[in-house]
């Protein structure tokens, strides 16, 4: 085989693989500016565009409400995850103490039990402590259920830093906390920005946990709400959720390629040192 | 007696009693002391155990007179006597309490040998020294031996109540009969020992779909990784190679199904494939390469190979470019020497290139498999499972065992059932995590 065939051969995947990676892309930004409003009306190439359903968005259905929800549980879980992640992490990496193995592995273990089967219990302790009405209180599970993992991932990062750092300033009669705070924090800045980030985009997906614990308009998160405008009737309401997709996908898509280095690092620093 | 023995015996029954009367540690018994009233407080003030006291009540029945922790342990073993909406006992919520009464009874048991422990040592020292360290002594030899756990401490309550009391709650579920017939709060549950894993196994028509089930599970993980996987890899080389120009291009193109939240990928393929109206259907037979629609999601064996290329699709780029990044860090002079040695394309790729990817991405492999395992969301958003089977119970051909425990808990309301998959799910799932985890260097080193 030439070097001229080869470099055809070559180029001409990478074209093919590259349009079938377009053509959904492609298809549902499309369909969002469709007029009329069926499935079987989003023909590939489409004959009339308008931006008739992103009207309808905002005036029709309660999306602000959706996306305000959504919002907050992500920029609140990213913070409480981030720090219970990183105070966990830190004592999990800098000090002996009894349980410390067993403990961790117990957790890490206990956190791939599917979760949902224990909603009803989830559901109940909502309800004893008056929780089910705000989605904020979501929160709560996610910030938790994200401890397990993320520590495991931050130790191995915080266990790579030099404790002479540490002991120095304990030397200058500097407290824990302190040292957490001035040393150990403005060391890890990329993992923090992994956990941050990676915090702040899982809420945006999850359709079981909000979709079982709340009801009623006003406590629904966008993917509950993208998820029943096409359920049942894919064929009324479809340019209208291919609207709603984009809405929320585009700066989703954006900030993940704004931090790909650093979700890249995580995902493999998770595999390589655990 | 020695100080030590008296000291620990008064700590027996009044909690600081020992570092109170003993070690003249003020604060600290009555920290202790407070503690032991508090435990004591709630199950007075939640119970009336104060009627009782007086008499006002002839016939005492914790169901009815009980504080939150006798009644929790008491609803915990019976899980409720009267049926009935009004009125009646509500199982679930009975079972709850009682693990929070168990989780309660945790923690009240180690303060307790906390006091213990300290007002013997209380006492040894009042033997030996003759004084005790005062409270703020004591407190700051606590944050300096203890500090890990006073930190974490806050943080496992959290977990204690998020974490391990639903799956308590769960675990526990496949051992009573908590399914259709015994809804809550209008009929009680009870306890019924092993027969929902004995049924499972026995009763044909469960085992037999969960046979099925399970097999499918196995081959959808191992398609769902290992397509990713090596098609993932086979762009990435292609990408390294010194053919292409727009390499950033490409890249950018095919990172994009890994950006996108899966989900809305997800939801749009089951549109794009949609059986009746879908534009794909539509094009094919415009283009005559069809006569009819074609069943994407609805024909037991297209829709299984349909969920793996989506799930091609959406998986592949994040291992092209954990893979893209490997490569690009493999030494130039390996490839050289080889090449001189006369080796080609694919020896080189065999002994070279496919082991130090391998060994770099290994453990990332194992975790797709367990994550594919367990992979709802592709099976849900695509077929939810169907198309329905007959022969099954209650699955569709396309689901795999989380799938179906997510329709026996939501749709047909068979908790019991669903919790014993559940147990054996988490058993699978859990032993291969634990050796996983287990041979990583971060574990070798804590």
């Amino acid at each position: 085989m030439g070097k001229r065939m080869k470099s055809i051969l070559i180029n001409l995947e990478l074209i093919f693989v590259s349009l079938i990676v377009l053509v959904p892309v492609f298809w549902i930004v499309i369909s969002s500016f469709h007029k009329g409003n069926g499935l079987a009306s989003s023909t590939l190439i489409p004959k009339v565009l308008s931006l008739d359903n992103y009207r309808r968005l905002f005036e029709e259905t309660s999306y602000i409400t959706w996306f305000k929800n959504s919002l907050s549980i992500a920029l609140l879980n990213s913070f409480l995850s981030v720090m219970l992640i990183m105070v966990t992490a830190w004592v999990v990496s800098r000090f002996h103490f009894k349980g410390k193995k067993n403990g961790l592995m117990i957790m890490l273990i206990l956190s791939m039990f599917p979760s949902f089967l224990s909603m009803t219990a989830i559901y109940t302790l909502f309800m004893t402590f008056g929780l089910n009405k705000t989605p904020l209180a979501l929160v709560i599970i996610y910030s938790t259920g994200a401890i397990p993992y993320n520590v495991w991932l931050v130790k191995g990062y915080l266990d790579g830093i030099s404790t002479s750092l540490d002991e120095a300033a304990y030397i200058d009669g500097s407290t824990k906390f302190y040292t957490f705070v001035k040393i150990i924090l403005p060391l890890s800045k990329p993992i923090i920005v992994y956990c941050a980030v990676s915090q702040f985009m899982m809420p945006w997906m999850d359709y079981i946990l909000p979709n079982l614990l709340f009801s009623g308009e006003s406590t629904k998160t966008v993917a509950v709400g993208l998820y029943s405008m096409i359920t049942g009737n894919e064929n009324s309401n479809f340019t209208l959720f291919a609207a709603g997709a984009v809405l929320i996908a585009i700066p989703i898509t954006i900030l993940y390629l704004i931090f790909q280095s650093y979700l890249v690092e995580g995902i493999s620093s998770g595999a390589n040192k655990g | 007696m020695t100080k030590r023995r008296i000291s620990t015996l008064l700590s027996v029954f009044i909690w600081g009693g020992g570092q109170f009367f003993i070690g003249k540690q003020r604060w600290k018994g009555l920290l202790f002391f407070a503690m032991q009233l508090s435990f004591i407080g709630i199950e007075m003030m939640t119970g009336y155990w104060i009627e009782y006291a007086n008499g006002l009540i002839k016939h005492f029945k914790f169901r009815l007179h009980g504080g939150f922790l006798t009644k929790g342990i008491w609803g915990f073993v019976t899980l409720g006597t009267k049926a009935g909406a009004r009125n009646g006992d509500h199982s679930t919520i009975l079972l709850i309490n009682g693990i929070i009464t168990i989780i309660i009874f945790t923690i009240i048991l180690l303060i307790f040998s906390l006091n213990l422990k300290d007002a013997y040592f209380t006492g040894k020292m009042m033997e030996k020294q003759g004084k005790c360290p005062t409270f703020k002594e004591s407190l700051r030899t606590l944050l300096k031996k203890s500090f890990p756990y006073v930190v974490l401490s806050p943080i496992l309550l959290l977990i204690a109540f998020t974490v391990i009391m639903p799956i308590a709650f769960s675990f526990l579920t496949a051992f009573t009969n908590y399914n259709k017939n015994h809804l809550p709060p209008g009929t009680l549950i009870d306890w019924v020992g092993f027969s929902n894993f004995t049924k499972l196994f026995k009763v044909p028509i469960w085992s037999g779909t969960f046979f099925s089930v399970l097999i499918w599970t196995v081959i959808w993980t191992i398609c769902a990784t290992f397509s990713t996987y090596f098609f993932g890899m086979f762009q990435a080389i292609l990408l390294n190679s010194k053919y292409v120009k727009l390499k950033s291009l490409y890249r950018g193109i095919m990172i994009l199904p890994w950006a996108i939240p899966q989900l809305i990928s997800l939801l749009v393929f089951k549109n794009l494939l949609n059986g009746q109206f879908g534009p794909i259907g539509q094009l094919l037979i415009e283009l005559g390469l069809a006569d009819q629609r074609v069943p994407f999601l609805t024909d037991p064996f297209l829709a299984k190979i349909t969920i793996i290329l989506v799930n091609l699709w959406m998986g592949f780029p994040m291992f092209m470019i954990m893979i893209q990044g490997i490569l690009s860090n493999i030494d130039k002079e390996l490839y050289e020497a080889a090449s001189i040695d006369g080796a080609n394309g694919f020896q080189i790729f065999g002994k070279i290139t496919f082991p130090l990817v391998y060994k770099a991405t290994a453990p990332l492999v194992i975790m797709n498999l367990a994550g594919n395992f367990n992979g709802f969301g592709a099976i849900y958003f695509l077929t939810e499972g169907g198309p329905v089977n007959a022969n099954y119970q209650l699955a569709g051909d396309t689901d795999i065992l989380i799938s179906w425990i997510y329709k026996l808990t939501l749709t047909h309301q068979m908790y019991d059932m669903a919790a014993v998959m559940c147990i054996i799910l988490f058993i699978f799932i859990g032993s291969v995590s634990f050796w996983n985890f287990r041979r990583t260097q971060a574990f070798k080193e804590v």
